[in-house]
């Protein structure tokens, strides 16, 4: 029998150390919860890296070239002004223009990939329903952990890592 | 309204002044107010903006009514306050983004506690600056004609010009500014989300959250979108203002035609917005009581700033004179002459003062503790960078090759009015902020009271 147990702590080292009980007794710690990032708790959790920072490189560099093409293909092809014999091809001026847009473009595909690779926007969550779950944002560290074998040696576990309250969640 | 965390006198800590700040508290003391009401202060501050508000509307609809012949621009000062407001305004938007990402960079933690209304003081002033090259168009309807879009008269915006540079600078600004911003805002809005108690508030807050939890993947996440938006920032916002130095620079006036145009106006905006967001940081601080949390030694860190930029401006100011003397062009050297003697001389004179001499107080120590004396220096400073960006425009404009054709700018009351009016409307945007959205970073905050053992 799986049961999954929403385990509320006092401060992140306490959740740091029981993250470490659960994985050493053999139990599965699922996701964590903070109202601040902690350093290392994503490498404790094992997560893998993420690749935002990919999709931004694409992103602002599909857009900047798109923009120089736009400019190439207007002013070289489509609209041609010959003034006084220059190049119709001024690329150190294009270059402005990709920059600008560019790094617009960048960011605005990492907030795509942000929101991709974390599941938002959602509407509603299980774990909106465990009570106190909403002190998470504010001064609760709230650890989720899994096991497959033996739950309630999953909740001694916890409580005796300084949890202040267990709950099961029931996923509908 | 009683105070959540109680100041110290000495700080307890290094960059939180209350003896204890621990995660409810500081909680508490920023988004408390939010849900109890800031009280009759709020409503009268209000208030007092509105006839600017409506002041600002006024202008703008007499200007498009009668077009820009209303302003004491001629057709020698083809350029005018609409100008100088733009460079200043955008100059204050820069800043924002700039310290809060230089500083995420550069891991000053003390950025906690400012960089959340910098970020929106920087939104509200590149929106007013978005509008000032509009409202000068003379032709504001065709405004659209900057974008390239397919159109009947198969015509294409000219990419060599300054103009349609700054359009695409400006609109890449706002909406980067805007993500940068709202990116670090989820976290908080997910806190007001669980701590509003009414239902409307709580819909508001948590769709704007969008679902956060708070989950070590997300927190991670955003780390990693966060902090590399803050290293493209940095290189974004000094191309915007360099973009808005080469609308000078790239033309072959007197004065205009110099190398020195981009860095100085990036030096020039930083110095400027920083100015500003002393003001802004007093107001808040008194306004929401925060004395624990912004402290006089933000407020020193911030006075060396002033201090090292204010240097740094002088510099430039010294470099345009001697290069002015050194190109040899007669006309170069005029306008100079013209700076120190012209007809606007007190005002280049009160610029010097302004930007050079009066932040010089802050070498000493008193000067940068001193909440009044630091509020003056820095109301100084933006008075005297308003002054530098319209005297770049009349000087070189009332001096330029031709004798035939120089002139004196005649400031007439509407010119005035796209002075001040704007000033209340950012006032009036920047209070909606405080009401509705956390003006300090919650999270950070909390990080930095840990690290701090203020917790």
């Amino acid at each position: 029998m799986t049961a999954t147990l929403v385990a509320q702590f006092l401060d992140a080292e306490t959740l740091q150390a029981a993250l470490q009980r659960v994985k050493s007794t053999g139990h599965a710690a699922l996701d964590a919860f903070t109202p601040y990032p902690i350093d290392g708790l994503a490498e404790q959790l094992g997560l893998d890296r993420s690749r935002i920072r990919v999709a931004m490189l694409i992103g602002g560099l599909a857009t900047a070239a798109f923009a120089f093409g736009l400019q190439w293909y207007s002013a070289v092809i489509d609209y041609p002004i010959d003034s006084g014999g220059r190049p119709l091809n001024s690329w150190q001026v294009f270059l402005l223009v990709p920059f600008e847009v560019g790094i617009f473009a960048a960011a605005l595909a990492g907030v795509i990939a942000f929101l991709r690779s974390c599941r938002l926007p959602r509407l509603h969550d299980a774990l909106f329903e465990i009570p106190g779950f909403e002190r998470a944002t504010q001064d609760r560290y709230i650890l989720v952990a899994a096991s497959e074998a033996d739950p309630n040696d999953l909740r001694t576990v916890l409580t005796d890592a300084g949890a202040v309250a267990v709950t099961e969640l029931r996923l509908p | 309204m009683s105070r959540v965390l109680v100041p110290q006198q000495p700080p307890a800590h290094r960059w939180i002044s209350a003896e204890r700040a621990d995660d409810v508290a500081i909680t508490q003391a920023i988004a408390g107010p939010l849900f109890t009401g800031f009280g009759k202060r709020w409503w009268l501050a209000l208030l007092a903006t509105l006839p600017f508000v409506f002041w600002l509307l006024v202008a703008i609809v007499w200007l498009f009514y009668r077009g820009i012949g209303i302003w004491g621009i001629n057709s020698t000062i083809v350029w005018g306050v609409a100008i100088a407001n733009y460079v200043w305004w955008i100059g204050i938007g820069n800043a924002g983004t700039l310290i809060s990402a230089m500083l995420l960079l550069t891991r000053q933690r003390w950025r906690a506690s400012i960089n959340r209304f910098a970020e929106a003081m920087t939104l509200f002033a590149v929106a007013i600056a978005g509008l000032m090259p509009i409202i000068h168009l003379g032709r504001p309807i065709y405004a659209y004609w900057l974008a390239p879009y397919p159109n009947t008269m198969a015509l294409w915006p000219q990419w060599r010009s300054a103009l349609v540079w700054d359009f695409w600078a400006i609109v890449s600004y706002l909406l980067f500014s805007i993500l940068f911003w709202y990116v670090s805002l989820i976290p908080d809005l997910a806190t007001m989300r669980d701590r509003a108690p009414w239902r409307g508030a709580q819909l508001v807050y948590g769709a704007f959250a969008l679902g956060w939890r708070g989950s070590a993947r997300e927190w991670s996440r955003l780390q990693t979108l966060h902090s590399t938006m803050a290293a493209l920032g940095v290189p974004l916002v000094c191309s915007v203002h360099s973009i808005v130095g080469l609308d000078f620079a790239a033309s072959l006036m007197p004065g205009w035609q110099e190398s020195i145009f981009p860095p100085y106006f990036v030096v020039g905006a930083m110095y400027s917005g920083f100015a500003m967001v002393v003001v802004l940081a007093a107001g808040i601080r008194w306004g929401l009581g925060l004395q624990a949390i912004i402290t006089p030694r933000h407020f020193d860190a911030m006075a060396r700033i002033l201090l090292m930029a204010s240097i740094v401006m002088f510099y430039s100011y010294a470099t345009e004179w001697f290069m002015g003397w050194y190109g040899g062009e007669h006309a170069d050297r005029a306008v100079v002459r013209f700076e120190f003697t012209g007809t606007y001389a007190p005002l280049y004179w009160a610029l010097l003062t302004c930007n050079c001499l009066v932040p010089q107080l802050l070498w000493w120590p008193f000067a940068r503790r001193s909440l009044p004396v630091l509020i003056l220096v820095a109301i100084a400073i933006n008075i005297g960078m308003w002054l530098e960006r319209i005297l770049i425009v009349w000087n070189t404009l009332s001096h330029d090759y031709m004798p035939s054709l120089w002139r004196s700018f005649h400031f007439t009351f509407w010119d005035c009015s796209f002075l001040i009016a704007p000033l209340g409307f950012f006032a009036f945007l920047f209070l909606l902020f405080m009401r509705l959205i956390p003006s300090v970073s919650m999270f950070d905050m909390r990080e930095l009271a840990h690290e701090e053992a203020a917790a």
